[in-house]
C-alpha cells in the first residue's frame, strides 16, 4: 500500500512522503535513555519498501521489524555503531540513509565543500581582477551625436 | 463538447508553432508585421488553452466517465471542490495545468510588454512559444487527458484520498505559477543571448517577474509543507524527498535570482551572471518536472521499464537547458560587463548571498540526484537522506543568515562594513539576549538551540534595524523619522519584510525541532495524560459517514489548570471504500503560536493507540514563509516597478542619471 501511495504521489508531482503511523506503544522500550538511542538509530536507517523514509516514520510490516531488531540489539548491549553495522550487513549500505564515507561518496560529500570554496575562489579572485580602467574613445559620429542631443536637452530645458 | 477541448489544445499547438518561428525570424530581418504576429498569437494561444482546460474541467464537473482521464480520477460522490481539483490531480491534467500556466504567463509578457523594444518583445515571445509548442506536444503524444472510453463506465475510481484536501487543492496551481513563472526570465535572457546585447529595458523586466514567481513559489512550497504535516499524520513539516527538493531547487537557485536581478537593476553590474542565473533556475523547474513525471525517483530501472514519457521529458530537458547554455557559451562573452564595485558593499554582499545560495543549490542537486547516478553507473542502491542534507545544508546556510542583516545596510559601490556593524549593535546584544534567556530556560541542555533562537531574532531585529536606520530613528526628530518612515520606497519594507520572514520561519525550525516533545501511548475512554504541561483527556470515538468516506473520529479535551475543557480536538482516521485506503485527520490546537497535534491508531485491546506532538512556535514556519510572500509582493508594488521605462526617461530623464551616480 505504501509503494502504491507513494506512486500515486510521485505521478501527480506533489512533494510528499506517504501516510505514516511509526512507533507502537507495545514496541517502546522501558528504559527511557535505550529508547531514545532506538529512535536516534531508527531516524537514520531507511524503510527498504517505502520512498525516502526512515524506519521511525513508516508504518510498514518491515519497518516495524526493523525497529524491533534495533531495540533488541540495543537491550543486548550493543553500541550504536554495532547496532548499525549489523543492520547493513543484513541488508547492505542502502539501508543508511546517511552515506558513508568511502571512493564511491567522496564525491557526495566533498562536494559542498568543494563548490564554496571553489566559488570563493572565483569571486575573490574577480574582485581582485584589474578591470580595464579605459573606456573605447568616442568616434567622432558618436562625438557628434552627443554634442547634438545634449544640445536639444539644453533647449528643452530653458 | 470533449472533442472541442481535444480540438482547441491542438489549435494551441499550432499557434504556438507560429509563435515560436515568425516572430523570430521577424526579429532577423527587422520585419515589422512579422513581429507584430508575436502579440495576437500569443493572446489567442492562452485563450484555446484556457478552452480546452475549461472543457477539461467541465468533463470533472459533470463526471463525464467516457474520459479515461477521469474516470481514472473521480468519483460521482466526491465532493464539487474535489472533483475540479482532481483536475490537476493527475498526471495528465496537471500537465495541461501546466501549459495553462505557461501560456498565461505569456499573453501577460504580450499585453505588458508593449513598451518593450519590437524586436525583444518578438523574440522572447517567441522562446515562450517554444517551451510551450515541446510540452504540448508532450501531452498530445504522450498523455493526453482527453482519451475516450468506449464503452463509458457507469462509475468512477476515484481520486487518491490522500490528495482529497483542500491545502492539495491549492498547492499545485500555486506550485506551477513559481515553476512556470521563471520561464518569462529564461526566455528574456535566451532573447539577451540571441539578440546579442542587454539593455536597461531588460535589465528592468527580469526583476519583477522572477519576483511573481518567487512569490508563487514560496506560497506553493509552504502550502505544500503545512499540507504534508497535517494530512500525514506524524507532524513533519520537510523531509528531503527528492520531489519535495525539485521543488526547493527552484526556489534556492531563484531567491539567489532575485538578489542578483537588484545589482543588475541598480548597478547594471553582474549582467551575465544573472542571466546565467535565469536560465538556471528555469533548468531546475524543468528539471523537477522531469525528476517528478518520468518515475526515476523510484528507481533508474523503472524509468527504464516504462520510459515513453520520461524520454520525452528527457528530450525537452535537454534541448532547453542545452540549447540555452550553449547559447550562453557562444554569446556571453560579447555581452558587456558594467558597473564597478568594492568588495565591502551592498554589491558584494548580494555576491557573497549568490555564493551561498548557489552552492546550496548545489548541494541539494547533488544529493537528489547522486543515488540515480551511482546506481546508473554500478548498479547499486544508496541512499541519501535527511541527515546528508541537514549536514551540509545547514552548514551553509547559517553563515548566509548570519551575514543576511548587513546587505541592506551596506552603501551601493563601497560599504562600510564597520558602520554597519555598529548599527547592528542593537540587533546583536537582543540575539545575544535571547540566546542567554534560551540558555538559561532549558539549563544549557542544547546549545544549538540556544544559537538558533538567537539566529532568528538577528534575523529579525536586523530586519527591522534596516527600517529604523533609514528612517533615521535616533539621529532626528522622532516627527521627521515617522515621515521619512512613512516616505520609505516599498521595496524597501518588503526587502525587511522578507527577512523578517526569514527570521520566523528558522524561529519556527528551531522550536519545533529543539523544543518539540512527543508521546506515544494507548488510552482509555476518560484516560488523561499530560505532555510538556498540557493536559489532555481522551473521551471517545464516533463513526461518522462522510459523502465518499467514513471517519473514526476520536475526540479529545484539552484541560485548564481546575479541570476545565479549554478545547475539543477531533482527530480521525478515514477510510475511503473505492479505493480501500486509510488516511488520518490530525487534530491540531493551536495556541498562541505552537501547536498541540494528536493523531490515532488503531484501536487494541489495551485501548486506542495516541500519539501526541508538543510543536512550540511550529506555525511560524509557514507564517514565515507568508510573511516573505508580503514582501516580495510589497516589492513588486514598488513606484519604480509600475512606471514604465520610456514613460519616466521623457519626464525626468535629465535628473535620473545624476541622482544615481550621487
Amino acid at each position: 500500500m505504501i509503494r502504491r501511495l507513494a506512486l500515486a504521489l510521485l505521478c501527480i508531482g506533489l512533494f510528499a512522503a506517504p501516510a505514516a503511523r511509526a512507533v507502537t506503544p507495545d514496541e517502546v522500550l522501558d528504559d527511557p535513555a535505550l529508547e531514545q538511542r532506538a529512535r536516534g538509530i531508527s531516524a537514520g536507517l531507511r524503510c527498504l519498501v517505502c520512498q525516502n523514509q526512515s524506519i521511525d516514520d513508516s508504518d510498514a510490516d518491515l519497518a516495524r521489524d526493523l525497529r524491533v531488531l534495533v531495540r533488541e540489539r540495543i537491550e543486548a548491549g550493543d553500541t550504536d555503531q554495532q547496532v548499525i553495522d549489523f543492520v547493513v550487513s543484513r541488508y547492505g549500505e542502502f539501508v543508511l540513509l546517511k552515506p558513508r564515507l568511502n571512493a564511491r561518496t567522496v564525491l557526495l560529500w566533498s562536494a559542498p565543500f568543494v563548490l564554496l570554496l571553489a566559488g570563493g575562489a572565483f569571486v575573490f579572485l574577480a574582485s581582485r581582477r584589474k578591470r580595464p580602467a579605459e573606456v573605447a574613445k568616442l568616434t567622432d559620429e558618436e562625438r557628434a551625436a552627443l554634442d547634438e542631443l545634449l544640445k536639444r536637452d539644453q533647449t528643452s530645458q530653458h | 463538447m470533449v472533442e472541442i477541448g481535444h480540438f482547441a489544445l491542438v489549435l494551441a499547438l499550432a499557434l504556438g508553432l507560429v509563435q515560436m518561428t515568425v516572430p523570430l525570424i521577424g526579429a532577423r530581418l527587422r520585419d515589422e508585421r512579422m513581429m507584430a504576429v508575436a502579440g495576437p498569437v500569443t493572446l489567442a494561444g492562452f485563450v484555446f488553452t484556457a478552452l480546452s482546460f475549461a472543457i477539461l474541467t467541465m468533463a470533472y464537473a459533470r463526471s463525464d466517465f467516457s474520459l479515461q482521464n477521469v474516470w481514472e480520477n473521480s468519483h460521482s460522490l466526491k465532493p464539487m471542490l474535489y472533483k475540479i481539483t482532481g483536475v490537476w490531480g493527475n498526471h495528465e491534467g496537471s500537465m495541461l495545468l501546466w501549459v495553462f500556466i505557461l501560456t498565461f504567463f505569456g499573453a501577460l509578457v504580450a499585453i505588458f510588454g508593449r513598451n518593450l523594444p519590437t524586436t525583444l518583445r518578438a523574440t522572447v515571445l517567441a522562446v515562450q512559444g517554444s517551451v510551450g509548442v515541446a510540452f504540448f506536444l508532450f501531452i498530445l503524444i504522450t498523455s493526453n487527458p482527453f482519451t475516450r472510453l468506449s464503452p463509458a463506465p457507469v462509475e468512477g475510481r476515484d481520486l487518491n484520498p490522500i490528495l482529497q484536501d483542500i491545502g492539495l487543492a491549492i498547492h499545485p496551481p500555486l506550485l506551477y505559477l513559481g515553476y512556470v513563472g521563471f520561464s518569462v526570465s529564461f526566455a528574456f535572457s535566451v532573447a539577451a543571448l540571441i539578440e546579442g546585447r542587454i539593455d536597461a529595458a531588460w535589465a528592468r523586466w527580469v526583476r519583477p517577474w522572477t519576483l511573481v514567481a518567487w512569490v508563487f513559489l514560496t506560497g506553493g512550497i509552504a502550502m505544500g509543507s503545512y499540507w504534508a504535516y497535517y494530512e500525514l499524520g506524524w507532524g513533519g513539516f520537510w523531509f528531503w524527498d527528492p520531489v519535495e527538493n525539485a521543488s526547493f531547487m527552484p526556489w534556492l537557485a531563484g531567491t539567489a535570482l532575485l538578489h542578483s536581478a537588484i545589482v543588475m537593476e541598480k548597478r547594471s553590474a553582474l549582467k551575465i551572471w544573472t542571466l546565467l542565473l535565469a536560465i538556471l533556475t528555469f533548468s531546475l523547474s524543468l528539471l523537477g518536472t522531469f525528476l517528478v513525471r518520468s518515475g526515476v525517483l523510484t528507481s533508474v530501472h523503472a524509468f527504464a521499464a516504462d520510459p515513453s514519457r520520461g524520454v520525452f521529458i528527457l528530450c525537452i530537458l535537454m534541448l532547453f537547458i542545452g540549447g540555452s547554455l550553449a547559447l550562453f557559451a557562444l554569446r556571453a562573452s560579447s555581452l558587456t560587463q558594467g558597473g564597478l564595485f568594492q568588495p565591502i558593499s551592498r554589491e558584494g554582499a548580494l555576491v557573497l548571498n549568490n555564493l551561498f545560495l548557489t552552492t546550496a543549490t548545489a548541494t541539494v542537486f547533488i544529493g537528489t540526484l547522486y543515488p540515480l547516478l551511482v546506481e546508473a553507473l554500478s548498479g547499486d542502491k544508496i541512499s541519501v537522506g535527511p541527515p546528508f542534507f541537514n549536514l551540509t545544508f545547514i552548514p551553509l546556510m547559517v553563515p548566509l543568515l548570519v551575514l543576511v542583516p548587513f546587505g541592506p545596510l551596506l552603501a551601493w559601490k563601497r560599504g562600510d562594513a564597520l558602520a554597519a556593524a555598529q548599527r547592528l549593535m542593537f540587533a546583536f546584544a537582543a540575539a545575544l539576549a535571547a540566546v542567554l534567556v534560551t540558555a538559561f530556560l532549558i539549563d544549557g541542555s542544547s546549545a544549538i538551540a540556544a544559537l538558533g533562537v538567537g539566529l532568528a531574532i538577528w534575523l529579525m531585529i536586523g530586519a527591522l534595524t534596516d527600517l529604523a536606520v533609514k528612517a533615521g530613528l535616533g539621529n532626528v526628530e522622532p516627527s521627521v523619522a515617522w515621515r521619512r518612515f512613512i516616505g520609505l520606497p516599498r521595496s524597501v519594507f518588503g526587502t525587511a519584510l522578507a527577512h523578517l520572514g526569514l527570521g520566523l520561519t528558522v524561529l519556527g525550525l528551531v522550536g519545533a525541532i529543539c523544543f518539540g516533545t512527543e508521546s506515544v501511548l494507548t488510552m482509555k475512554p476518560e484516560q488523561i495524560t499530560e505532555l510538556s504541561g498540557k493536559r489532555v483527556r481522551f473521551d471517545n470515538v464516533v463513526p461518522v459517514q462522510g459523502p465518499n468516506y467514513n471517519d473514526e473520529r476520536a475526540h479529545f479535551s484539552l484541560l485548564g489548570p481546575a479541570g476545565e475543557v479549554r478545547r475539543e480536538i477531533w482527530s480521525s482516521r478515514r477510510f475511503y471504500p473505492v479505493r480501500q485506503m486509510n488516511t488520518t485527520e490530525a487534530g491540531i490546537a493551536t495556541l498562541g503560536f505552537s501547536q498541540l497535534y494528536i493523531s490515532i491508531g488503531e484501536t487494541t485491546e489495551s485501548g486506542l493507540v495516541v500519539r501526541l506532538w508538543w510543536k512550540p512556535f511550529v506555525t511560524l514556519i509557514w507564517g514565515g514563509g507568508l510573511v516573505m510572500m508580503a514582501g516580495g509582493t510589497l516589492s513588486l508594488l514598488d513606484r519604480r516597478l509600475r512606471v514604465g521605462a520610456p514613460a519616466r526617461r521623457s519626464r525626468k530623464g535629465a535628473v535620473k542619471p545624476a541622482v544615481e551616480a550621487a
